[in-house]
């Protein structure tokens, strides 16, 4: 099913992770073509990271994924394990937290279960969702009293409380300093490895996307510059020999040619 | 802002006391300080009364002052008259206040709406209502509704601009993260617009109380046999000075009620806000 702005699927229905199929994928904003001819296969569990420079177009992708915007041809399709095509049923984390300021650290995370459960159990996952993120006792907290770090940590709660098959990741800790951003990747990756969800990472940071993902994309004037898989065992060390060299060539081939 | 005010005063207050070597007596000194200039003026008034030099005529001794409140407390007169201003008030608020909030609400969140109606209302705001007695006495003559009217009209616009300013000044990235996260319609507007509005809207209702009391006051003297204006309006016919300042001081004392409870509201809705955490 080709997935339309503004269709968000009730999270409650699918389960598992979810394998994405973009064909001769473009979108155009005006003359502009942002994205030009994207053919892409994410098999379901995969951690895909797409790097590239602004204005690449790495984030009109992502939008696309979650249905924030439309593309201008092409198909977006997303399966689950036994090859049915099904509804996205994705969750994204911002750049920024984007909390809601009236309410308690709680009830953001419940935002994220969506309508129609029942509230005792509201209650429970969100406080195991953030419980996962080792916010528990902020539970009761306004979003203000929270460093960025514990801010970001939330919304992360906030996008897994509801077991998504999909997790859309929008640069989510480029606005961290850089001690917190090691923590949060190693949180990050520690609920991927639990939760086996499938996730997609957009990152200017070539480090952080050869330490979380299994494959890490360039995309270069809206078309797939470099395709690489990161095999290396999780979890991953900073200053890994072997991770350095895949960040040399994702490097090079982000900033070579100009 | 003031609570957050005073306990930076309270702070700051003991070193500034030691630096200049004043030793002032320490129980309440900043919660007395500002009343020390209204109580010296009203007893230097009190003094230069009673000695001849303010004449009565012009203006009533405190004491006067206090004779004609005990007085029209005990007749009954003062607080009937309270009560019907006050309700006028209430009602004013009320009809006006709902009327802004709704067309503020519906103007934010809707273009067609905001078309519709945005511009007429605009227009309609630079009349100054109180140039519209002598159209509303043909209408309504003196009676109740009258006052409701104007106090309605003149509600209506500072309420509406503040809703409508706090409707479509709703961080976007919210309302973008409200749509991923499933909201849509009512829970949006529930979750998302209308307490991102709300201290917009608290801005609107305490300029809307001021504008009230003022437009009361007005079409009371004009138009009106009850109520505090009408006392006052009385009270010039006999020439009882004391009532007439007795009733100003009343209307202060009501505006000054009616702002504190808008704030206590304030402090008690917008508590997730740094600005009001103690």
């Amino acid at each position: 099913m080709t997935l339309q702005a503004q269709t968000i699927s009730n999270p409650a229905t699918i389960a598992g992770p979810l394998a994405i199929r973009l064909r001769d994928v473009t979108k155009r904003f005006g003359d502009n073509s942002v994205l030009r001819g994207i053919d892409l296969d994410v098999p379901a569990g995969q951690f895909l990271a797409i790097v590239g420079k602004s204005g690449c177009g790495k984030s009109t992708l992502l939008r696309l994924l979650v249905g924030l915007d439309a593309q201008s041809s092409g198909s977006i399709d997303f399966s689950d394990a036994d090859g049915r095509q099904v509804a996205a049923n994705a969750r994204i984390v911002f750049q920024e937290p984007r909390l809601l300021p009236w309410a308690s650290v709680l009830d953001n995370v419940v935002v994220g279960l969506g309508e129609g459960v029942e509230a005792r159990q509201t209650q429970r996952d969100a406080l195991a969702a953030l419980d996962e993120v080792q916010l528990s006792e902020k539970a009761s907290d306004w979003p203000s009293v929270l460093s960025g770090g514990q801010r970001q940590r939330v919304a992360l709660a906030r996008a897994l409380v509801s077991k998504p098959s999909l997790l859309v990741l929008d640069e989510p800790l480029g606005a961290l300093d850089a001690l917190t951003r090691i923590t949060m990747q190693q949180l990050v990756s520690r609920v991927k490895q639990t939760l086996g969800f499938t996730a997609v990472l957009v990152t200017h940071d070539v480090s952080e996307a050869v330490h979380l993902a299994d494959r890490v994309i360039v995309l270069d004037q809206g078309r797939i510059a470099l395709d690489l898989d990161v095999t290396t065992a999780h979890p991953r060390k900073h200053g890994d020999p072997a991770l350095a060299v895949l960040e040399r060539r994702l490097l090079d081939a982000i900033l070579g040619d100009s | 802002m003031t609570a957050y005010d005073i306990a930076t005063d309270r702070d700051a207050e003991p070193r500034s006391v030691k630096k200049f070597g004043v030793r002032l007596p320490t129980i309440g000194t900043e919660r007395l300080l500002p009343f020390i200039l209204p109580v010296a003026t009203l007893l230097a008034w009190q003094f230069l009364s009673s000695i001849g030099w303010i004449s009565s005529r012009i203006m009533p001794a405190p004491s006067a002052v206090g004779v004609a409140f005990i007085d029209q407390l005990r007749s009954g007169d003062l607080l009937r008259d309270m009560a019907v201003s006050g309700g006028r008030a209430l009602a004013g608020l009320l009809v006006g206040g709902s009327i802004g909030l709704a067309l503020g609400i519906a103007n934010g969140i809707w273009k067609l709406s905001e078309q519709l109606t945005d511009t007429s209302l605009q227009m309609l705001r630079t009349i100054p209502h109180l140039a519209m007695i002598p159209l509303v006495i043909l209408w309504f003559g003196i009676g109740e509704e009258s006052k409701l009217f104007l106090t309605s009209l003149g509600v209506l616009f500072p309420v509406y601009l503040n809703t409508f300013h706090g409707v479509r000044n709703v961080d976007r990235d919210l309302l973008e993260m409200g749509r991923v996260y499933g909201m849509s319609g009512l829970t949006l507007f529930r979750k998302v617009i209308l307490p991102g509005a709300l201290p917009s809207i608290f801005v609107g209702l305490r300029y809307a109380l001021g504008i009230m009391w003022l437009t009361l006051i007005v079409s009371e003297s004009i138009a009106a046999s009850s109520g505090i204006g009408h006392m006052a309006n009385e009270a010039r016919e006999f020439m009882m000075t004391d009532v007439v300042v007795l009733s100003l001081l009343i209307y202060a004392a009501l505006g000054k009620l009616a702002d504190m409870i808008a704030r206590a509201l304030e402090r008690r809705c917008l508590s997730w806000n740094p600005v009001y955490q103690k």
